[in-house]
This record gives C-alpha cells, structure tokens and sequence, in this order.
C-alpha cells in the first residue's frame, strides 16, 4: 500500500462543507414542502370522478415511481431544454426531487385518507359540525397522524437524493462543494469520507428531529 | 442534411444499455438478497451486543447517498490495491446497499412468525432447521415478498447511479445519444419508457399479491 492519507487539508475544508450542507437541507425541505403540496392534490386527484385530472394524476404518480429519480432530473435540466424551458442547476434539482417526492407522497396521503373511516365524518356532522369543520378538526389530525412518519421517510430520501446534483453540475451543495474540493486535490477518499459522515450526521439529525416532533405532537 | 436523426442503432445501443441495467439490477439483488438473509435471521435472533452493531453498520448504508457510496468505494479500491472492474466495483456497492434493506424486509418477515408458532413446531419435535425452513420461511415469505419486489425495483431505478462510474447503462446510453442527436427530451423519454415498461408490470403483480394475501387472512 503506498498511498498516504491527507485528512488535514479535507478537515481544513470542513466549513465549507459545512456551507455546503446548509444548501442540501435547503432543497431538500423545500422540495419536502413542494412534494406535499402536490402530493395532496394528486391524491384528492386521484381519488376524484373527474377523468382529466385522475388520469394526470395518475401518470404524474406512475411516472414519478416507476422511473429512477436521475432520469427525472436530468429531464429537468436537459429534457426541458427541447420545450425552451432552461432551467438552471438548482431548480431544475429542486424540481427532480419535488416532483419524484410528490409522486411517492400522493400515495401515501391517499392510504391515509382511506384510513380514516367515513363513520367519523359522520359522527361529527350528525354534532353539527360544517363540512369543513369536520375536515379540519376531525380527519385533518387523524391524517396528519398516519403520515408523518412516511413524510419524514420521505424527507430522508429527499436527503440522499439532493446528491445527485453532482450529475447536473450543481456546485453549491454538500456534494457539488465536496467535488470541487476534489476535482482541485484529488483526495476524493479523503473528501467525499467527511461528506458522506455530514449526510449520514444530517440523516439522523432529521430522524430525531422528527421524533422529538412526534413525541410532543401526538401524545394522548 | 443537418439534422441528426434517432436511427435503428440508437435504439439498439439504448437496449444494449437497458440489458446492462439488468445484469447489475440481477447481480446486485441476488448478491444484497443471499446477504439480507443472512443478516436479517442475524438481526432477528442473535443477543443485542451483535445485534446492535450489525444494525448500526446497515443503518449507515441507508444514511448516505449511493452515489456517495459509489465514489468511495471506487476511491478506495486503489488505495488497498484491488484489482476489480468499475462494473464489479458497481454490483458489490449496490449489492451491500440492498442488503442493507434486504436485512430489514427479513428480519420484520421473521418477526411477524408468532413465537408461539415457533415453540409449537419445536416441541412438535422439528429441529432448529426444519422450524426454519418449513414453518418461518414460508411465513415470513407473505410478509416480505411484497417489500422484496419493491427492494428489486428500488435498486434497478438506483442502478442509474453507476453511470458516474463510466458503465454505460440505460440512462448512460441515453446520455451519450443526447449528445449526438440533440434530442434531450425526446431521448430521455424513450429511455424513461423502458424504465417504466420494465418496472411498472413487476409493481403491479406485487401490489396484487399483497393485496390478496391480506384478503386471506
């Protein structure tokens, strides 16, 4: 074995990276907070008797599983061109993920509706609560409760998933600053070792923000 | 005269990248399935102080980008000097990274057989083995063939990745004809098509079999 590891000059790097890892929790939340607007109304979408808007959701949510989250960026950022739509790095990778999130999250929020049952609906009309009423204050918390916890899985994959900006050129993030540390030293063992530790330290960090969240928002 | 055209072989070369995605779909999900088994029986049984850390090392595998996991093991093999291919390089990553979840579908497969059930079959008289394979196995199976399907298609949509390794894959191929004919949406269509008819059956089959299983019970 003759090769010697550098770790001074990547531990030198660790603010930047650092910087680095501020900008993948942005687009990951951000894309989080898209994935659930979209999600809800694919689901409602879906759900409904109209045909055009069930069959958009449809393809949306299909397309969005069945295809991998690459492809979808890429057609983002190269795909779009075709239609003179450019999209820079950035958005085109928060538009990836949103929409790949947003797929995978309508799905989640229609087997939460589903579990709600309608009896409870019901009951709380035949109270004389308002349709809306009801909805907020009687399925809403149900719901919200059966989903969290696939949304905070999804917020993890949003995470590993913000990585693949390397691939369209985004240098802004955890890995697109790791690779510009790399492409100027070629201590890509050295480098890419920290990124993968921050992504695995922001993994948990997320996890257990989450379940303090939980914690203090669903007990009896 | 100067328009490029998709032609025949653009779309040979595409299904000879869709044949690649295959082979390291199949190689590293039988690699990551033979491991999962191993340590999701691990991971179900054994005391917590091998427990404990086995997990914690899987866990780390789902805690970091595959690409990243790609990079460094591609980084690393020259550093302890192995003489492996980047497609070898590619299937092991994938194949530890699925057995990372593999490890995870097992194990809850295990965990739902009763221990009742168990300790019935052994005072039936089965052996540790039999139990295993005759009255856990087939259970578990219910369980965790649903889960499985979805870890097989997870990893041939995660088998994209490698092409940052230089393996010309699907999503490579397309790459590479993108960049002759100028098409990008066109191509990237067609290449997200073969994705989709490859992993949208094979989605469909599993939902129904969940479906009817617990319609069973």
């Amino acid at each position: 074995m003759h090769y010697s590891f550098h770790w001074r000059a990547a531990f030198l790097a660790l603010p930047d990276m650092l910087e680095g890892s501020l900008v993948t929790i942005e687009i990951a939340v951000l894309s989080i907070v898209i994935g659930v607007a979209f999600g809800i109304l694919l689901a409602l979408a879906r759900l409904s008797q109209a045909r055009i808007p069930k069959a958009v959701a449809l393809t949306w949510i299909e397309t969005a599983r069945n295809t991998p989250a690459l492809l979808q960026i890429y057609m983002c950022y190269f795909g779009l061109g075709s239609l003179g739509i450019y999209l820079d790095s950035f958005p085109a990778l928060l538009a990836g993920i949103a929409f790949n999130n947003a797929g995978y999250l309508a799905e989640t929020f229609r087997g939460g509706l589903n579990a709600v049952p309608p009896t409870q609906m019901r009951a709380a009309r035949s109270l004389g609560m308002s349709a809306p009423q009801a909805f907020r204050m009687v399925v809403l918390p149900q719901l919200f409760r059966i989903v969290f916890y696939p949304i905070t899985n999804q917020m993890i994959w949003a995470i590993l998933m913000t990585a693949l900006g390397l691939t369209v050129g985004l240098a802004t993030d955890l890995s697109g600053v790791t690779q510009e540390l790399n492409v100027r030293t070629f201590r890509t063992f050295e480098f890419f070792s920290i990124a993968a530790v921050l992504y695995y330290l922001i993994a948990k960090f997320v996890t257990l923000g989450a379940r303090l969240l939980a914690w203090r928002l669903f007990r009896y | 005269m100067f328009t490029a055209t998709l032609s025949w072989n653009d779309m040979l070369f595409l299904i000879e990248g869709a044949g690649t995605t295959l082979v390291i779909t199949l190689l590293s999900l039988a690699g990551g399935t033979l491991l999962g088994l191993v340590f999701g029986l691990v991971r179900a049984g054994a005391p917590w102080w091998l427990n404990a850390p086995l997990g914690a090392v899987l866990d780390a595998f789902r805690s970091v980008p595959l690409l990243i996991q790609l990079i460094l093991a591609n980084a690393f093999k020259p550093i302890i000097g192995l003489p492996w291919s980047n497609f070898t390089v590619a299937c092991v990553v994938l194949a530890v990274y699925g057995a990372a979840y593999c490890t995870e579908i097992v194990r809850a497969g295990v965990l739902a057989v009763p221990v009742t059930t168990r300790r019935a079959a052994r005072s039936l008289g089965l052996t540790w083995r039999q139990d295993l394979t005759s009255i856990v196995f087939p259970m578990a199976l219910r369980v965790a063939l649903p889960s499985w399907i979805g870890l097989a298609l997870g990893l041939m949509k995660d088998s994209a990745l490698v092409l940052w390794l230089g393996i010309i894959e699907l999503l490579r191929s397309a790459q590479i004809i993108i960049t002759r004919t100028q098409e990008p949406l066109l191509i990237l269509s067609i290449a997200g098509a073969i994705y989709f008819a490859l992993s949208f059956p094979i989605a469909r089959i599993g939902a129904r079999l969940e479906r009817s299983w617990n319609d069973r019970d």
